[in-house]
């Protein structure tokens, strides 16, 4: 591994070498790196691009790494990517896709990550994009999450895009049973002429089932940004979206937030709110003594934290 | 030490706020009051570098500050406690400590500046400064901010609001010993008289104006005094006098 390929390890996994545990490290659209564990399975798919990652009911405390990086540019990769996991698991993935291209040429990452948690299992998904280099070729991905959650599931998903990608549609899809749980926190930032769609999908199905999808963005310069969310209550159900985005420059930001309610005692809720920086954030931190554009740079990155 | 000459503050719909203050503050601890509207906190504004004058000069330590910006001004050694402190998402009460130090804190300096207002570190360091937290700790926090930033002058907007009646005294304690142990200059606005009673000075603005500027031992005796007269703020105060009597 080069250093390139080394950095863009370390900001997508926070890996400063070899993850411990099971983990696939993908390069340039062929696997680099695999290894399986006692409980956690990781195979190669025959028909497809990607990997089937098997983890054992009752599997608890474990990690699973899966970063991809392309310093290939030029290079458009697709890849798929199951989780079947078990009853009863409480485990960690961390994903993540970086990118350096130098190159003219567009280089792209298509991610599909399919989840199907068992009864009761818990899942905590890290996901980290980032993108860079001075090629004037674009750095696109189009990451999709489709999640299965059986009874009493429980997954909490945190997904980040800070930098450097230009062209993004991230599409995120949930089916929920009976007092499953998808909470979701994404965090998103476009600069320059960068341009970021997210749509979520989410069906509560089950009695008892709740989700939280919570995205917060910044957007800069003449960057644009779409936020879509259908949330479905089809039983008793609790379901809350949030897109709270801050937008400077000459950027904008559209939300289209949407609920359905197909039983009386579906409980949904949406929030949107878009708008620059609060004046009064901005001077308390300058009576602090800060500039205004350090002002800005940490109200920006707490928000964003 | 900061000197307002015929300072004047008009909105931009030409209503005038501020008319003709002119004042000459060298003690080190002088309390603000006078009724609701008085225009007490346009006049900290104005000090800050917040709102500009529309007419006069501001002398900080014999520097004309007038043009200058609120940065310029916080690092030449102005502070300002909010009267409604700001809440943000994301930031959090360690951030806020750290930028007001102005250098990389160690947990024990944000918990010396948290326990003076009450507040234990290992329980706040890492809150959230968005609405989760109560009107009083934010309070809180934003007078340990000002006490962080240990400045030649620091103004606090009327601090007493929001904190509970255990706290006050432990308030009141907080400026004593910034008095004592600090070299600079505090100014205070305030309703209470626990407050104004430990103020070497006491300025009372009414209509944008200065009505009083005087020492304390002038001044309150008249505010007290003139409770049975005629402004409401006057009456409200003496109130507040009888019951903290009746309690103690
Ligand atoms: N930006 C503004 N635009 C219009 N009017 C304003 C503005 N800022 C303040 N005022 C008005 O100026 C007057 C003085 O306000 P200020 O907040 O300074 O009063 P205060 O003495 O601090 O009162 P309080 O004791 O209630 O805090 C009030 O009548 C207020 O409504
Ligand atoms: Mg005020």
């Amino acid at each position: 591994m080069n250093e390139i390929e080394k950095n863009l390890l370390k900001e997508v996994a926070e890996l400063d070498s070899i993850p411990v545990g099971a983990y696939n490290i993908r390069s340039n659209g062929a696997p680099l790196m695999r290894n399986s564990t006692e409980n956690i399975d990781i195979v190669p798919k025959t028909d497809k691009p990607g990997i089937d990652i098997f983890i054992k009911a009752g599997t608890k405390g474990e990690s699973v790494h899966i970063p991809v990086i392309i310093s290939q540019s030029g290079l458009k990769d697709l890849v798929y990517n199951d989780f079947h996991i078990g009853e009863d698991c409480d485990i960690t993935i961390i994903a993540g896709c970086g990118i350096h291209s130098c190159g003219d040429q567009e280089t792209a990452h298509d991610g599909i990550h399919t989840f199907y948690l068992g009864k009761r299992a818990k899942l905590r998904y890290v996901e980290k994009h980032y993108a860079e280099g001075e090629g004037r070729g674009k750095r696109v991905m189009n990451p999709t999450t489709v999640v299965h959650l059986e009874e009493g599931a429980h997954m909490e998903m945190e997904t980040t895009q800070i930098a450097g990608i230009d062209d993004t549609i991230r599409k995120t899809e949930g089916t929920l049973n009976e007092n499953a749980t998808l909470i979701v926190k994404e965090k998103i930032m476009t600069t320059g002429n960068q341009f970021a769609s997210t749509d979520f999908d989410v069906d509560l199905n089950g009695e008892g089932s709740s989700t939280d999808v919570v995205s917060r963005s910044v957007a800069r310069d003449s960057s644009r940004q779409e936020f879509t969310s259908r949330i479905n209550g089809n039983a008793p159900c609790a379901g809350h979206s949030e897109c709270d985005a801050i937008i400077m420059d000459d950027a904008c930001v559209l939300a289209s937030p949407q609920l359905t309610a197909n039983d009386v005692d579906a409980a949904l809720i949406h929030e949107a709110a878009i708008g620059k920086i609060a004046g009064d954030q901005l001077i308390k931190l300058m009576t602090l003594g800060l500039t205004e554009e350090q002002a800005e740079q940490q109200i920006v990155s707490g928000f964003l934290r | 030490m900061l000197e307002l000459q015929h300072i004047g503050f008009k909105t931009e719909e030409g209503k005038d706020i501020l008319k003709d203050i002119s004042l000459k503050i060298s003690d080190r601890f002088v309390a603000v009051t006078g009724p609701n509207g008085g225009g007490k906190s346009t006049l900290a504004k104005v000090i800050a570098g917040i709102y500009r004058p529309t007419s006069g000069r501001i002398i900080f330590d014999g520097q004309d500050i007038t043009d200058m910006s609120i940065t310029d001004r916080a690092k030449l050694g102005v502070s300002y406690a909010f009267q409604q402190p700001v809440r943000f998402k994301g930031l959090r009460v360690g951030d806020l400590l750290k930028l007001s130090m102005g250098k990389s804190m160690k947990m024990r300096d944000a918990c010396d500046y948290l326990s003076e207002v009450g507040l234990c570190a290992r329980d706040y360091i890492d809150r959230e400064l968005n609405d989760s937290l109560s009107g009083g700790e934010l309070k809180r926090i934003e007078i340990a901010t000002i006490l962080a930033r240990g400045t030649k002058l620091s103004i606090f907007d009327e601090p007493e609001a929001g904190i509970d009646l255990w706290s006050f005294q432990n308030l009141i304690r907080v400026f004593q010993k910034m008095y004592e142990h600090t070299k600079g200059s505090i100014l205070i606005i305030s309703h209470q008289e626990r407050i104004l009673n430990i103020a070497d000075t006491i300025i009372v603005i009414k209509d944008g104006r200065v009505e009083r500027c005087d020492s304390r031992s002038a001044v309150l005796p008249e505010l007290l005094g003139s409770a049975d007269g005629n402004t409401e703020f006057c009456s409200t105060l003496l109130d507040k006098n009888q019951e903290v009597t009746r309690s103690e």
